[in-house]
């Protein structure tokens, strides 16, 4: 178990990213992590000066979450959608839409929680409506990267964070 | 479909294409060769090749019995280069989540930090 720590990325169909992690921790904290808006806070696209100036969920289906992060230079991402499936520690189904949208239509990420041994595997999936929606992420990715710009590089944090 | 690296990620999101490459990246082979392990018809390989040549990911050779593929490195080098950076990204993510789940997985220490930032977070506020 010395790979457990490593993150695996795939594209499970052509509308989708999806990203492995395991995490030394069972399930109901890191479905916690995900959903607490004071745990959130913590670990969540907080990088490079990035902080939350709004982290609202109300963790019920058809309940609205609403994200906005703050740079240091002023700049803000914000984001946000509704709960449409959740169930406790083990799977929680949301929307996702940027105020300013750079993919066309709205994603659908889904987190499913597996726990082994006190360890819990974190798989967490979107789907975008489009092939184009979601290569307009890879594109924007790769772009960003070439510009090497710490603002670009957090919308791409932020739109490619999967569940709330 | 204009962009060279859509055009990469399409070519790349069949499974056979991918398996064609990782084959490839072992040395060139023709049609005949890859049609036998994948246990595929030579024009089924054929249609994969095609779309491999077009995203630029294979050339093939120009003797017109074998006809060669052979594994170009730079738009899977440019696809690879996106996915590392995406991926050390969320690893900066995951790192800090796991510091926090060690940290909820010890109750006394839960509760002193969270008054702590209980209270660095309201002087935020109030600034």
């Amino acid at each position: 178990m010395t790979n457990t720590a490593t993150l695996q990325i795939t594209t499970p169909s052509d509308r989708e990213i999806a990203m492995t992690r395991v995490l030394d921790a069972p399930r109901s904290l890191v479905f916690d992590a995900w959903t607490k808006p004071e745990l959130l806070k913590r670990w969540l696209g907080v990088r490079g000066g990035w902080t939350f100036a709004v982290c609202e969920v109300d963790l019920k289906v058809g309940g609205a979450y609403r994200f906005v992060w703050r740079g240091t230079d002023g700049n803000e991402l914000a984001m946000g959608g509704v709960y449409r499936e959740i169930v406790r520690p083990e799977r929680l189904v949301n929307t996702e839409k940027f105020d300013d949208p750079w993919y066309s239509g709205e994603a659908l990420d889904t987190m499913v929680l597996l726990e082994q041994n006190g360890k819990t595997t974190c798989t967490t999936t979107i789907r975008y409506e489009s092939l184009e929606a979601r290569d307009g992420v890879l594109k924007s990715g790769m772009e960003t990267g070439v510009a090497e710009s710490y603002d670009t590089l957090d919308d791409l944090l932020a739109s490619i964070r999967s569940t709330a | 479909m204009g962009n060279p690296l859509d055009v990469t990620f399409a070519a790349l999101a069949d499974p056979t294409r991918r398996a064609i490459l990782a084959r490839l990246a072992t040395g060139d082979a023709s049609v005949t060769d890859l049609a036998q392990p994948f246990e595929m018809s030579q024009a089924a390989v054929s249609k994969h090749l095609k779309v491999l040549e077009r995203a630029g990911l294979i050339t093939r050779g120009r003797d017109a019995q074998r006809r060669p593929s052979r594994i170009e490195g730079r738009p899977l080098a440019a696809a690879t280069a996106w996915l590392e950076r995406y991926r050390t990204i969320w690893e900066d993510n995951y790192e800090r989540l796991d510091a926090l789940l060690e940290e909820l997985k010890t109750p006394t220490t839960k509760q002193t930090t969270a008054k702590q930032r209980g209270h660095t977070e309201r002087s935020h506020t109030k600034r």
